[in-house]
């Protein structure tokens, strides 16, 4: 049960730009890959961000390989279809209460007034709330160029370290797509599958099994 | 006793050219009443029935209907639903796109059982429900989580549908759910010999469930199991009937008739995707066109390894597995 050799015949028949496509895919992909690494923490100056801005890619038409099979010819930054991020009406907006009257303690600690509901369980030796969370606009995100984002582009914070999972969901292999196969549709944000402090995938009750063939009447 | 039947043989046996004749008569007149039953039994049936049972019985394959027949046909049903479950069932016969194809793509890594889609499914396309009162009756589902040990490997025969723990997924195991694989060269659509199940232009294997003969070939051919039957009337309470249907897919079917998973035709045809991609909640099942190249499905093809269930039959199924991390 390794890679089939059938869907490549068949599709070889049909498809023959695709199957040279695919050869060419671990190509283009480590070329993407190689630029999808960022460091943790909140760079002092305001660089171009690394993910996504074009001088650290370099266009493949200059390095003479074809264009990127899985995201076309340029590479989207923003601007996907998402639905309304989980926000808890209950903290949301966060600048309800961290405003002029709470200016932000940026000293890492354990939260004992408030959040105590948050158990950090995502990299939580090396980073806490304002790395990702940006301490001037309440109400926003910030890369690790110092970029904010709003939540809804929150894509592209967690694409900084999870850059294989990111580029699989630009091109829909990752996450969920609800909608329409050939129109409209919205690209489910990572923060509606993963809690984005805790990240890691709960288990779930399985619904109810089928009946075996012989209590059937 | 012998001796008996001998002498009265041998006693008719003079009389047996008279004897004759009232049999000739008899022989005559049970034709002749046979010939007057059947003339009598064709007009009573035919008084009896109603235009629309005629119609019913005289009804052509799906395949060879006209436009206007087809219109007519989908009233009558629609009619049939409406007496059925006192509710509007909308029928619908959209046909399959030009240039389209469809595929599918499973990520095995990101499977957990948890069933949803199973469920979904049976919502969606108005399987044949269990019954409330204890023993089932014939509740209908079209895929099947299968259960198999990570050690093992992808093995068939040790695989497990029936598991049902507190939580999934369960350590040291991996969830393959099948379903149709709506495969390019189907074993079923050979073996069907009243040519009721065939594969559409867009991939699709379809049925019509009005030319099922319920013999079930197709069901022994099919490698991977996929296919169902209908051995009771389908328990299907009217509150829950999905009114958008399909009249290759989802409309409620008859008893004795197969059916099986359609990629949703009612909602794929209509541009959507099918309810156990949008369902999961582990974003495992891809649906797309293989003729485009920016769809999901070809992104899927293109760069992860992927494979088919039972390659060595030449089944060259349109449903593809794949390990996406």
């Amino acid at each position: 049960m390794a890679a089939a050799e059938s869907p490549k015949k068949f599709f070889s028949l049909r498809f023959d730009p695709l199957l040279r496509a695919f050869l060419m895919a671990p190509l283009a992909i480590a070329l993407v890959g190689s630029c999808q690494s960022a460091p943790a923490g909140k760079a002092a100056i305001d660089l171009p961000d690394p993910v996504h801005s074009g001088p650290v890619k370099l266009p493949p038409a200059q390095l003479g390989l074809p264009p990127d099979p899985i995201h076309g010819q340029k590479e989207e930054t923003k601007g996907f279809p998402v639905p309304k991020p989980p926000l808890s009406k209950e903290y949301w907006p966060c600048s309800d209460c961290h405003n002029e009257s709470q200016p932000p303690n940026r000293t890492r600690r354990e939260l004992k007034d408030d959040h105590t509901n948050i158990k950090l369980h995502h990299d939580e030796a090396n980073r806490w709330c304002l790395d990702c969370h940006d301490a001037e606009n309440r109400d926003a995100l910030h890369l690790a160029s110092g970029v904010t984002i709003t939540f809804d582009e929150s894509y592209r914070l967690c694409g900084q370290c999870h850059g294989t999972q990111y580029r699989d969901w630009k091109s829909g292999i990752h996450g969920k797509r609800t909608g329409m196969w050939n129109g409209e549709k919205q690209y489910l944000l990572c923060v509606h599958c993963h809690n984005p402090h805790s990240p890691h995938f709960k288990p779930l009750k399985p619904e109810a099994p089928p009946v075996r063939p012989q209590s059937i009447r | 006793m012998l001796t008996e039947n001998t002498e009265i043989d041998s006693s008719s046996a003079p009389s047996g050219e008279v004897a004759e004749t009232p049999e000739q008569k008899l022989s005559m007149s049970r034709r002749n009443f046979m010939k007057h039953s059947a003339i009598v039994a064709g007009a009573a049936t035919a008084a009896a029935c109603s235009t629309e049972e005629l119609e019913k019985f005289t009804q052509k394959r799906l395949r060879e209907l006209s436009q206007p027949e087809l219109q007519a046909l989908i009233k009558r049903m629609e009619a049939d639903y409406k007496k059925k479950f006192k509710k509007d069932v909308d029928v619908r016969a959209t046909p399959a796109a030009e240039g389209v194809k469809f595929g599918y793509a499973l990520d095995l890594s990101r499977c957990v059982g948890c069933r949803r889609c199973v469920h979904a499914c049976v919502k969606e396309n108005n399987q044949s429900r269990p019954t409330p009162e204890g023993p089932h009756n014939n509740p209908i589902q079209w895929i099947k989580v299968l259960e198999m040990e990570k050690d093992k490997g992808i093995d068939l025969t040790e695989a497990n549908a029936y598991y049902n723990p507190e939580e999934v997924p369960r350590e040291g195991h991996f969830y393959m759910p099948v379903q149709c694989q709506q495969c390019e060269n189907p074993p079923c659509v050979k073996v069907c010999p009243v040519q009721a199940t065939w594969k559409e232009p867009d991939g699709i294997v379809v049925i019509d469930y009005e030319w099922c003969i319920g013999c079930r070939y197709c069901m022994v051919a099919c490698p991977y199991g996929a296919r169902r039957f209908n051995w009771a009337e389908p328990n299907l309470p009217a509150d829950q009937v999905n009114t958008n249907t399909h009249i290759l897919g989802n409309r409620p079917r008859p008893k004795g008739v197969v059916e099986k998973c359609t990629f949703c035709i009612q909602r794929t045809r209509a541009g959507r995707y099918p309810a156990c991609v949008e369902i999961c909640p582990v974003g495992a099942r891809k649906f797309g066109n293989l003729l485009d190249p920016k769809s999901e499905i070809r992104a899927v093809l293109e760069s992860k390894r992927v494979f088919i269930l039972k390659e060595d039959l030449n089944t060259q199924p349109k449903f593809f597995y794949f390990f996406g991390i």
